[in-house]
């Protein structure tokens, strides 16, 4: 039975994870629904590829944090190959040859801290269980529509974390610690904290990830937050990797999403959405074709799917102007390397279990900001943020037998070098042997052992992978582009003004990372609303 | 006093957190590390090992071994094949349940039979008339689980490319070198897996060779702790937790039945006379009073419960074993024995035995679950068994020359 003839009830654009969550919850819920990916792989930024024989790449993005456990068990996804393994550890090296390295092991953790500030090593949990308490406070926001100010006025910054209610009830400490949080640079906050640089350093950096920000940038002392978000989902850490690579969690979305019935098609590019009197009636393809149903969904960034696929034709000025103002701003790069032995770390030679996490090249604070320096005036950082995963330590399906494949996620990459961006091809491999200078100063011989190199700038980020201007998350996960107002004010409800088509992707409510929440929350706002 | 396993030279080295427990009567590492979280990873990701020599192992040699085990048992294990292991239990004369385990038919009239209590004397007592041979081979027998999805390739470095083709609940004989032993493809993870089952004094060598063609996919000792999780979501019953085997309990409402266990589907009722056969036809004729079913204890309810007292979700990652209620509305209708937080599954499981009304798949039950030292309910539903059940625990490996024959 053909399923054309009654027609789609949905067709999404775009098979990156949220649309394929998206896609998942509507067939779920009983609908006719096509997935149209224009690569030939799908999971868009999640998405395993084999670049040279035997070694698997999480080419874009690399580990899973905020995968919503709810959408894991409506969808099932353990069943269709989801398999996600726990970062061990989190080790910052350092250049003159110490290191710290954190555990799941409390106790551990205090005595490497204590190496560095015995004051430190005690304060260390206090802040944990702080930040656990707000985590716990915000976490509905994320799982949950954006809240619908009734103005923007400064109290709505409270609102948006849907604490008008709550927050009065909140303990006058963790008041205080939540306004902070808000307002202050991450590097700040943690000042107020910490004395340890060696400590702060590492900790900062989850507040720029994906911002065209500074750790001294206010405003990034909220993002520690979310760092904290993973550990309250449910007993035993959430941060991993996935098995197979993050692909492997896109395939396993989409296996789901067959099995309810959804269709999915790669190598299908979509040229733009067909509208008739201010309405989606389908889409049109590169080749012409066209496909038509009852709605479109769009997992692109705000700027493809109204600057593109839409076109300025069919929107007005405001909101036009609204969304080319939604900051994209891509500011970082990924290096992933093929190398024929395990790292060497002079900082813990012969210690291999401190390299099962992630690995932070952040020494300390006046070096991130340093590397902030650099990309403000338009350029790539020389010396720059790298966090350094090497998967196939804990997966050795991703790389043949004693081989590994090392991932390296590098802040700063503006999108904007001073030359101008389409000059990112004949800056690239420079971009790359600054990275892998800056890693080989801490792990002597690694140049020697890489057998492949891929190096994606910004540039190649928006080229291949549809990012505008490279930026990870769809827009950057700064406080005025979150909740209500992500990607625009009065359309944080993943309705946009052409009736019947909607958004999906990370560029809405609640934002980037494999989260799924964005797709989820979406097909649920379509079958509310508009679902036929 | 517990006595150490053969592989204690080993495990006691590795086990650095000092956590130990007693296992019918050895010494049992329950994990090897503060946390348990790498060894059920192994298991579930990589490959762990096991010590299960503390498992009751019986050789049953002679022209009627076969007739005598249908005998004892509820299976009738004549009809197993060369190579084959079954799982079933045995039970008294009532048709209550007195343990389980494995039985392989290893030659026509050679079988093993494993169980986790001493059933010696009990094979012993029934055998009158039966030519048959029965040996307590615990002590003399090691064996190791190598459990987890790299488990066949471990085992293939070890023993030969061969034991790849190795078919679930098939067994084989093999060479480690010039080490005679006996492999299963059987185990408690509810994974791709095997048991490894060594003479005793080869013990350190069979260990040794695993440890170290592991190293490369992923290999962890791993201890009690861990396997319970997987147990868990493997949905396997344990005996004297799950159920009290007949010949311990004190009264009569702790006996069960192999259907009230939801073992009802490895009894074979229509054959020769066996130990429980009437009990059990009657039983058949007129149902279970009770079933062990699967629960699947609501997360968001949970997470409410907790939110009201203004605390985060706070689960052990170990598995529980207590007896807590199971509520219909207000009456309570059985109670859980086991459970776990399944980190896989991101699911709060627990095995429970209900009131067979109360059993049917989508049953919506309430458990009892405290939440700042106050008792409240929460929704349980009654899901299928295995409550995890990859693929690949069943999964054969094709060769490609076996294809293109």
């Amino acid at each position: 039975m053909s399923t054309m003839s009654r027609g789609w009830d949905a067709i999404v654009v775009g098979g990156g994870h949220n649309g394929l969550v998206c896609a998942a919850y509507l067939a779920k819920a009983g609908r006719r629904v096509l997935v149209l990916e224009r690569r030939h792989v799908l999971g868009g930024a999640a998405v395993t590829e084999e670049l040279v024989p035997g070694f698997h790449f999480s080419v874009c993005s690399y580990v899973v944090s905020l995968l919503r456990p709810w959408i894991i068990r409506d969808l099932d996804l353990p069943r269709h190959g989801l398999e996600i393994i726990p970062l061990e550890a989190a080790f910052s090296p350092l250049p003159d040859g110490r290191s710290l390295c954190r555990w799941s092991d409390p106790e551990r953790t205090r005595r490497e801290i204590a190496a560095f500030s015995k004051r430190d090593s005690e304060v260390y949990p206090e802040f944990g269980k702080k930040m656990g308490q707000l985590a716990r406070f915000v976490k509905p926001i994320i799982d949950t529509p954006a809240p619908r100010p009734t103005s923007l006025s400064p109290l709505a910054l409270l609102d948006m974390v849907k604490l008008g209610r709550r927050f009065q009830d909140l303990d006058r400490d963790l008041q205080g610690t939540l306004v902070k949080l808000m307002t202050m640079s991450a590097a700040d906050m943690l000042d107020e904290w910490f004395e340890s640089d060696v400590l702060k350093a590492p900790m900062s950096v989850s507040g720029i990830i994906g911002t065209f920000l500074g750790v001294r940038s206010p405003g990034t002392a909220y993002v520690l937050l979310h760092h904290y978000m993973g550990e309250i989902d449910g007993a035993f850490r959430s941060w991993g990797f996935a098995k197979g690579g993050t692909g492997a969690i896109s395939e396993a979305i989409a296996d789901a999403a067959r099995r309810f019935g959804a269709e999915i098609r790669t190598e299908a590019s979509v040229a733009s959405v067909l509208i008739r009197h201010g309405e989606a009636r389908g889409v049109v393809m590169a080749d012409g074709e066209e496909i038509r149903a009852k709605h479109v969904v769009s997992g692109l960034d705000p700027h493809r799917t109204f600057l593109k696929l839409v076109g300025s034709d069919h929107l007005d000025e405001s909101f036009l102007a609204t969304i080319k103002r939604f900051k994209m701003r891509g500011s970082s790069g990924k290096v992933n390397l093929a190398v024929d032995r395990l790292p060497y770390f002079a900082s813990r030679p012969g210690d291999a279990t401190c390299l099962r996490g992630d690995i932070a090249i952040a020494p300390s604070v006046d070096y991130l900001e340093r590397a902030y320096d650099d990309a403000k005036y338009g350029d790539f950082s020389r010396r720059p943020f790298i966090n350094v995963v090497i998967p196939s330590i804990v997966d050795p399906t991703l790389a043949p037998p004693g081989k590994h494949i090392i991932s390296c996620f590098v802040q700063y990459a503006p999108y904007a070098i001073k030359e101008g961006a389409e000059h990112w091809p004949e800056r690239r491999e420079a971009f790359g042997d600054a990275v892998v200078d800056t890693l080989a100063e801490y792990c002597p011989g690694l140049k020697e052992s890489i057998l492949y190199r891929q190096v994606l700038t910004p540039w190649d980020l928006e080229q291949e992978f549809g990012l505008t201007e490279g930026n990870i998350f769809h827009g950057e996960l700064s406080l005025e582009q979150l909740a209500f107002q992500r990607p625009a004010a009065g359309w944080a409800h993943y309705k946009t003004p052409i009736e019947r088509l909607w958004m999906c992707g990370s560029g809405t409510h609640p934002g980037g990372g494999i989260m799924g929440a964005p797709g989820a929350l979406a097909a649920r706002a379509m079958l509310k609303k508009g679902g036929s | 006093m517990p006595i150490p396993s053969p592989f204690h030279p080993r495990t006691s080295v590795l086990c650095t957190s000092y956590l130990w427990k007693e296992w019918a009567g050895y010494h049992a590492v329950r994990s090897y590390e503060t946390s348990h979280e790498r060894e059920y990873l192994a298991f579930r990701h990589g490959a762990g090992l096991l010590d299960v020599s503390p498992l009751c192992k019986y050789e049953v040699k002679g022209p009627d071994a076969g007739r005598f085990l249908a005998y004892v048992t509820v299976k009738d294990v004549t009809k197993l094949g060369l190579g084959r292991v079954t799982y079933l239990c045995w039970c008294d004369p009532r048709g209550h349940v007195l343990d389980d385990g494995t039985i392989t038919r290893w030659d026509d009239d050679h079988y093993r039979m494993t169980s986790a209590d001493p059933s010696y004397a009990w094979l012993h007592r029934n055998a009158r008339g039966f030519e048959v041979e029965i040996t307590d081979v615990t002590e003399e027998l090691a064996a190791l689980a190598l459990q987890g999805p790299n488990s066949r390739a471990v085992l293939a470095a070890v023993f030969g490319s061969e034991l790849e083709s190795l078919r679930f609940f098939r067994g084989v004989r093999a060479q480690a070198g010039r080490i005679p032993v006996e492999i299963t493809r059987t185990g408690y993870t509810g994974d791709l897996g095997y048991e490894i089952w060594i003479p005793a004094q080869h013990a350190l060598a069979v260990w040794d060779a695993l440890v170290e063609a592991g190293a490369a996919y992923g290999l962890l000792p791993a201890g009690l702790d861990a396997l319970d999780v997987t147990r868990v979501e493997a949905g396997f019953i344990l005996g004297g937790i799950d159920y009290t085997s007949a010949r311990k309990a004190v009264i009569p409402s702790q006996r069960s039945t192999p259907q009230e266990i939801g073992l009802g589907w490895a009894v074979g009722l229509e054959r020769d006379p066996f130990i429980g056969q009437a009990a059990l036809c009657r039983e058949a004729r007129e149902g279970a009073r009770y079933a062990m079913v699967g629960l699947d204890i609501d997360w968001d309810e949970l997470e409410h419960l907790y939110d009201a007292a203004d605390l985060p979700p706070d689960l052990s990652p170990q598995a529980w074993r207590s007896s807590i209620p199971v509520y219909h509305g207000v009456v309570q209708v059985g109670y859980a024995s086991s459970g776990a937080w399944s980190p896989t599954l991101k699911k709060n499981l627990a095995i429970a035995t209900v009131e067979a009304a109360h059993a049917p798949i989508g049953t919506e039950l309430a458990i009892e679950w405290t939440v700042d030292h106050a008792r409240k309910t929460v929704k349980a539903t009654v899901v299928p068994r295995p409550f995890f059940d990859p693929p690949r625990k069943r999964a054969n490996v094709v060769h490609e020359a076996a294809t293109s024959a």
